[in-house]
């Protein structure tokens, strides 16, 4: 069968937009337009191969500087080791912070322990996951990124701890049935969230790149594989309310509102890339709360 | 590091056309670019919120309207037109006070009704950027309609010792040449014709009208300072159920520090798209 030479050009300028070597005869305007819009400034993957990407006999490749950029561990371990040693700054009421005569006193309230007990545990974890858990599938993000986040991170981090470690601190209105509650919605939340983690990180080979549909395992905590795409999104919102209704506190609830907003940005991008990736995707599935959102 | 994307290939060695750069774009593209998040009360939005027909306001190619259904247009028409010959009429009542009084004081009071009516109404400007019939970000719709209220109710209604200073004159003026020159553009832009005078006026206006309005805002939360540290007005003390404190005098100092980055960013993005509007400069933004 005789394969075509296609030439498009620009209808105004006459410059040569695409040119398709290897075009089938019975391929449709349609297919052709496909082909050519293909070939127009897609990011290319590390992985292709030169000879599978949709050129001709000379590829002309444009290089694209990203700007500065620094590796995803290194952002995270710097915006997860600040919240950590922040908090603690005012849970040990360290001088400058409150009133001198409050230096290094301690709660009498058994919430601010349990709290700061929490708190540092999830970011433990987070810094120990990011170390031994994850497998990224970029090495780099921009470096603007580590200013943005540590921000965000440090400066909710040391607003929260401020209000929670207070010499003037109102434990919850429910008293211990509220914390108890709260703390086992937040242990649940952790749980799941590392599970999650563990399960996404088996989907994916060491070194590789591969991208997979992932499914429920035999750990319960990732059932919610079934409802939503992105299921360590909902335990880790839930892990952040856990954490409000146990302290009482309102910038607590705030921080967990952002970081929800956020969270559901990504987790519909990650909803629709993996619709567009793979057509058997379980329709059941919403991003990140089951049947809502 | 970079990253690679492909281009077309050439048989033969023929230049492959397309560039990786941006887009090409000779004409100015509405600006949503992240520098232009403002609390300037008295900045002009840039994307044209009465929807643009003009090259000069659009995101797409040069030349290319702004597809807006029937309804879309009628409203968006009758909305600024509405705004507009609100803004005047709040002028004129500020011409003729000062006319037959001859002194600023008590000026804010006769128009303050007026005022806060078209001022709070504008609220529907982030309405139509979410719907998508005007081409601005709702971010940066957000945060501009957001300065005025924020002037408005929680300044000068909120705190009545300070309606009286000069600096509120300063920049009700500020504020009423640059809505009824904005909303007048947006009008005659949907319906067609704009007369170059306006056009002019919106893109030149602004280099006068930014820093005064700015310094009135400025002046006016400087004077109420001493009345909102004495009243404690909007703000939480601990202890309290919710484990939270605001103090709004700190809120206000804040607010008038965060006009030292965000002022030059806007007047300095107004001035690029001046110098595209009006003398088709093609500047080419950097690429994030």
């Amino acid at each position: 069968m005789k394969h075509y030479e296609v030439e498009i050009l620009d209808a105004k300028t006459r410059e040569k937009l695409c040119f398709l070597d290897k075009v089938e005869p019975h391929a449709t305007i349609a297919e052709i337009k496909n082909l050519f819009t293909k070939t127009q400034g897609k990011s290319l993957k590390d992985e292709d191969v030169l000879q599978k990407l949709p050129v001709g006999t000379t590829a002309t490749l444009y290089f694209r500087d990203l700007g500065a950029q620094i590796s995803w561990v290194t952002v995270f371990l710097t915006e997860y080791a600040g919240p950590l040693f922040i908090y603690l700054l005012f849970y040990f009421r360290v001088p400058f912070i409150y009133g001198h005569k409050y230096d290094f006193t301690s709660s009498r309230h058994t919430v601010v322990h349990l709290a700061c007990i929490c708190h540092s545990f999830h970011y433990i974890k987070r810094l120990l996951e990011t170390l031994f858990v994850h497998r990224f599938s970029h090495g780099t993000m921009p470096l603007r990124n580590i200013f943005k986040n540590c921000t965000y991170y440090w400066g909710f981090a040391a607003w929260m701890a401020y209000y929670i470690n207070h010499p003037l601190y109102t434990p919850p209105t429910y008293g211990a049935q509220q914390v108890k509650l709260a703390l086992a919605i937040f242990v649940i939340c952790q749980l799941g969230n590392f599970s999650i983690h563990m399960a996404l990180r088996d989907l994916r080979p060491a070194g590789s790149k591969t991208r997979k549909i992932p499914y429920p395992t035999k750990n319960p905590f990732t059932w919610l594989f079934l409802l939503v795409s992105c299921p360590n999104y909902t335990y880790e919102v839930g892990s952040w309310i856990g954490f409000a209704i146990m302290t009482q506190c309102l910038p607590v609830a705030l921080f967990s509102l952002v970081g929800f907003t956020q969270m559901t940005i990504w987790a519909k991008g990650k909803h629709r890339s993996y619709l567009k990736e793979f057509r058997d995707y379980p329709p059941l599935r919403m991003p990140i709360i089951p049947f809502l959102l | 590091m970079g990253r690679l994307t492909e281009a077309a290939a050439a048989g033969g060695g023929a230049s492959a056309a397309r560039s990786a750069g941006p887009p090409p774009a000779p004409l100015p593209l509405s600006s949503t670019s992240p520098g232009c998040t403002a609390t300037m009360a008295s900045s002009e939005e840039d994307g044209a919120n009465g929807g643009a027909s003009e090259a000069g306001e659009e995101r797409e190619a040069p030349g290319k309207r702004r597809r807006l259904g029937l309804l879309a247009t009628v409203w968006l028409t009758f909305y600024n037109i509405a705004m507009t010959a609100g803004w005047l009429v709040l002028a004129i009542a500020m011409v003729r006070f000062y006319m037959e009084k001859g002194t600023h004081k008590g000026l804010y009071k006769s128009i303050q009704k007026t005022l806060k009516f078209f001022q709070t109404f504008a609220l529907l400007e982030i309405v139509h950027c979410l719907i998508g019939i005007v081409p601005t970000s709702v971010i940066v719709a957000g945060v501009q309609v957001s300065s005025r209220i924020f002037m408005v109710w929680l300044i000068t209604h909120s705190i009545k010792p300070i309606q009286n200073e000069e600096s509120v004159v300063l920049f009700l003026v500020a504020w009423t040449v640059t809505e009824i020159t904005r909303y007048s553009f947006y009008t005659f832009s949907l319906l067609d014709h704009l007369p170059y005078f306006i056009k002019w006026a919106r893109y030149n206006f602004f280099i006068i009208l930014y820093p005064v309005g700015v310094a009135g805002e400025l002046l006016t939360i400087y004077a109420a300072l001493p009345y909102v540290k004495k009243t404690g007005m909007f703000s939480i003390r601990l202890p309290n159920k919710y484990n939270v404190s605001f103090d709004y005098y700190y809120f206000l100092l804040i607010t008038m520090a965060s006009y030292i980055p965000l002022f030059p960013q806007l007047y300095f993005h107004m001035l690029r798209q001046r110098r595209k509007v009006l003398h088709g400069e093609v500047i080419v933004e950097k690429d994030d």
